[in-house]
């Protein structure tokens, strides 16, 4: 195993008041790859992703102690920029959940908030490309002003990766993209993520272990609040190197 | 048997209710209709609708109820000017930004300031808003259109704000969490995705508040000063719709002419507050949707 770092996380604790919820997570999110979380229900893998946007902030009674390095950056000490942490790490939600406003200014909206909007012919082709690259621009061209809600789960979930894209993110979130979609979408979902792979460093959650061993490259095993095992995908789910993992994998439990 | 022959019983209770509740509306209406087409066989609704002057016991007399609409018109669109702000203000503030203990007071406070009697207002607005708004304009009477603005505005406030803030509260997680992710601060948050996503509800919060201020009558009967005149601002003394009925009722002969002309300022009354919460009820069910 070995690859170049792109989220260092060293020894993470996180507390729901008094429930320890992660205990002592160590990991090394490799670049430019896919790294899936896997683990039964409640085991810590969404709260540890959402600990690498800060997004557990928005929780009462949150308590967070160790380190998450990113471009040489403790992101966990209070005077971090978490607006600028958020637009640097973007995230996917479990059920897409575009605005209820037209696809136009749902993509708008982010260069709003970052006041990045350019002249029209700028701004127009940013939100080309970015449509191009999640595959709905031939599909969406015509009708921009539509609303984003009346768009099919898929499409929805393609615009809220668009939406990621178009602020030039290095890093990835997803919590369960698929969950909310069928398994055709969700194949369709996964092929995107293989092309983006190229450019982006990704972390997705998945309760789905066919979806963790195809999508991903790298994977870690979770469970009860500690990370047990992490490596190369193919061999987590071939050759695991502890038991836990192993009966998870087959389907003892989960 | 006896179970469903009860479940009948009940089922029958409710559904006879229901029904009432359309059948009084409806008979509301056709008693009013009825009294006001009494005043338009001797005088013609376009005079009614037109006329500048209400003159109910002049000979001949006049009932024009334009002074008195304007009159209503007036303090309602001042009343709201200052409501909707600051209730919508007050209702993102609840739902939004105060803490928890915070939030439970705030609300509980509401309901207090919802329960106190319009006539208490009015006292209010006569011994101490009156003066204080004719010493402020240096105007000869501080009964007028101005004072009752503000007690109106009061009176709005509790139902903007409780309506807004469900239509707030009610705003999916989801948007939140979305803003959030891509970096958008809480005052980004509020501004641009939960405001638009309650705005059906808060237009409904809007026209409900109308609805109340337009149909209020102690509160203006107490202090516009009821000069049935064309107002030509809002500093001077006005007269409402609602006042007027309850000013003049008392003092005509049933049967009258001028008895009528009220059912028919009743008539309009009805009408306005109709329109508006039907509009309130299409928003509220558009934010559902």
């Amino acid at each position: 195993m070995s690859f170049e770092t792109r989220i260092s996380i060293e020894n993470l604790n996180l507390f729901y008041g008094e429930f320890h919820a992660l205990k002592n997570v160590c990991l090394q999110v490799p670049k430019n790859n896919v790294t899936a979380l896997i683990g039964p229900s409640g085991c810590g893998k969404s709260t540890l992703l959402r600990c690498i946007n800060r997004m557990n902030d928005l929780i009462d009674g949150v308590r967070m102690e160790g380190r998450i390095v990113i471009d040489e950056q403790n992101i966990l000490t209070p005077g971090t920029d978490v607006v600028a942490l958020r637009k640097n790490v973007g995230m996917v939600f479990q059920r897409p959940n575009v605005f209820d406003q037209s696809i136009l200014n749902n993509l708008k909206f982010g260069l709003r908030i970052h006041r990045q909007m350019r002249s029209k012919n700028e701004t127009k082709d940013l939100i080309q490309k970015c449509l191009e690259d999640v595959g709905l621009w031939d599909v969406l061209k015509d009708q921009l002003r539509k609303n984003a809600r009346e768009l099919s789960l898929e499409q929805q979930q393609r615009l809220c990766i668009a939406r990621v894209l178009l602020l030039k993110p290095e890093i990835i979130l997803l919590d369960e993209p698929c969950s909310a979609l069928d398994p055709i979408a969700t194949l369709h979902i996964e092929e995107l993520l293989r092309v983006l792979r190229e450019r982006y460093t990704m972390v997705i959650v998945t309760h789905n272990m066919q979806q963790a061993a195809r999508a991903s490259d790298y994977t870690g095993f979770m469970y009860m609040g500690q990370l047990v095992e992490f490596g190369v995908t193919r061999e987590i789910f071939t050759a695991p190197r502890q038991e836990l993992t192993e009966n998870y994998i087959t389907g003892h439990f989960g | 048997m006896r179970n469903k022959f009860g479940e009948r019983v009940i089922e029958t209770a409710i559904r006879f209710s229901g029904f009432a509740i359309i059948a009084f509306v409806i008979l509301i209406f056709l008693f009013l209709l009825k009294d006001s087409l009494s005043l338009f066989r001797v005088y013609s609704f376009k005079r009614f609708i037109l006329e500048q002057k209400w003159l109910p016991i002049s000979e001949p007399p006049t009932f024009g109820i334009v002074p008195l609409i304007t009159g209503s018109l007036l303090v309602t669109v001042g009343a709201i000017v200052i409501c909707v702000p600051v209730g919508v203000a007050t209702a993102l503030y609840i739902a939004e930004i105060a803490p928890g203990y915070l939030k439970t007071i705030l609300k509980s406070l509401i309901e207090v300031l919802a329960s106190i009697p319009s006539v208490v207002l009015g006292f209010i607005g006569i011994i101490w808003l009156g003066p204080f708004v004719k010493n402020t304009f240096h105007l000869s009477t501080g009964m007028c259109g101005l004072t009752s603005v503000f007690l109106l505005a009061f009176m709005a406030l509790p139902t903007i704000i409780s309506i807004s803030e469900d239509a707030l509260v009610g705003v999916p997680r989801m948007y939140k969490e979305a803003a959030y992710g891509l970096g958008a601060t809480h005052w980004q948050t509020l501004w641009r995705i939960v405001l638009p996503a309650a705005s059906s509800g808060i237009m409904a919060a809007v026209m409900l508040g109308i609805g109340r201020v337009i149909g209020e009558t102690m509160v203006v009967m107490m202090v516009t000063g009821n000069a049935p005149i064309m107002p030509k601002s809002i500093l001077q003394p006005l007269r409402t719709l609602t006042a007027t009925i309850a000013g003049e009722m008392g003092e005509t002969v049933s049967g009258s002419d001028h008895y009528y002309a009220l059912f028919a300022v009743g008539l309009i009354l009805f009408i306005i507050t109709f329109v508006l919460n039907f509009t309130a009820e299409v928003f509220l069910r558009k934010g559902r949707r």
